[in-house]
């Protein structure tokens, strides 16, 4: 599938209608979307006949991008049960089977080595702070291939810095910086849109042999 | 959801030491076909843990998996292969719950999805 008929399916999918600014709802819009995935499989084969997980799915952009571009099986997980309605809709919309599991990310408990790959646009940590630490922990400990995930350009040293040291990863590489176009969404954002320097990061972690975490 | 799915998924409540397998309460099972891939489930095979494959496709009413662990060699018949792909990836259970082995607290699933939030209390 070439890269604009991807983004193109990707625009079609429905958005947060009631955002809960607690939760840092935002949709991965179709252009980070498609491309985060794009450069996962056509870079690093890290998505098709892959397991695939997408973590914090919101309306389950990048679960769907995964699925678009031949992965295996892809899990999508969120903690909020309008976006797991919608992510539901957004599935059955393109005809893709997706396996929705309802959980905070912080507390997930995972066995064994089953996913490849990790994919997500995780909360900043703008409201409840370091989840996007949490994510980034957790997503490292799943995966048994790589994670690719989205953080804020300022936090990048601070983030190789803790997946490396603390959490086991064996690289972490800036593939590369994007523009988050951030709509007028909530109340409090006084201007129409903003636009957020964030990089798009490919962790690999060390082997974990197969523990339960 | 599907036994892909489950065979992966804990108990994560407080102090539980042994979350897994999750059981299951069965109240509606539905069967949706999926492509088969021989050398997905091959890997597959060598990832997923047996026992909790076999007793959760039991569960589900699916008693073609055999109890014991298969040697290795099984994955090269035709036969078990499709027999693992039915189990693992389309059986669905779409309502019921899954029961923490150790507590016995249900996590719901609703229309496919497993609800695995925790109370404050388990966290």
């Amino acid at each position: 599938m070439k890269l604009k008929q991807l983004e193109s399916l990707l625009g079609d999918l429905q958005q947060f209608s009631n955002p809960k600014v607690e939760l840092e709802q935002y949709p991965t819009g179709p252009h980070i979307a498609s491309r985060l995935l794009y450069t996962a499989e056509n870079s690093f084969g890290d998505v098709s006949n892959k397991v695939v997980a997408d973590f914090g799915c919101g309306c389950g952009t990048l679960g769907a991008a995964a699925a678009l571009l031949g992965a295996e099986q892809v899990l999508a997980f969120d903690i909020d049960t309008e976006s797991l309605e919608l992510a539901s809709e957004n599935a059955e919309e393109l005809e893709l089977d997706i396996n929705f599991v309802q959980c905070d990310i912080s507390n997930l408990v995972w066995r064994g080595q089953i996913v490849d790959t990790v994919v997500m646009n995780p909360p900043f940590g703008t409201r409840k702070k370091g989840v996007d630490m949490d994510f980034l922990c957790v997503a490292l400990k799943v995966a048994s291939q790589a994670v690719y995930s989205l953080h804020k350009t300022s936090t990048r040293d601070h983030v190789r810095r803790a997946a490396l040291r603390d959490f086991n990863a064996s690289s972490a590489e800036v593939l590369c910086e994007l523009q988050f176009d951030v709509p007028q969404l909530y109340k409090f954002h006084k201007k129409k849109e903003v636009n957020i320097a964030v990089d798009l990061w490919r962790f690999v972690p060390k082997r974990n042999q197969g523990k339960v975490l | 959801m599907r036994l892909l799915t489950h065979n992966m998924l804990l108990s994560n409540i407080k102090g539980v030491t042994n979350g897994f397998p999750l059981l299951i309460e069965v109240e509606k099972v539905i069967e949706k076909p999926v492509d088969f891939n021989p050398d997905f489930l091959k890997n597959m095979f060598l990832k997923a843990d047996w026992k909790a494959l076999v007793d959760a496709s039991r569960s589900l009413g699916y008693a073609e998996l055999p109890e014991e662990t298969p040697e290795s060699s099984a994955i090269d018949s035709d036969d078990f292969l499709r027999k693992f792909h039915h189990a693992l990836l389309e059986l669905h259970l779409e309502e019921g719950a899954l029961v923490c082995p150790e507590t016995e607290r249900k996590f719901p699933v609703t229309k496919g999805i497993p609800n695995m939030l925790l109370h404050e209390d388990e966290v």
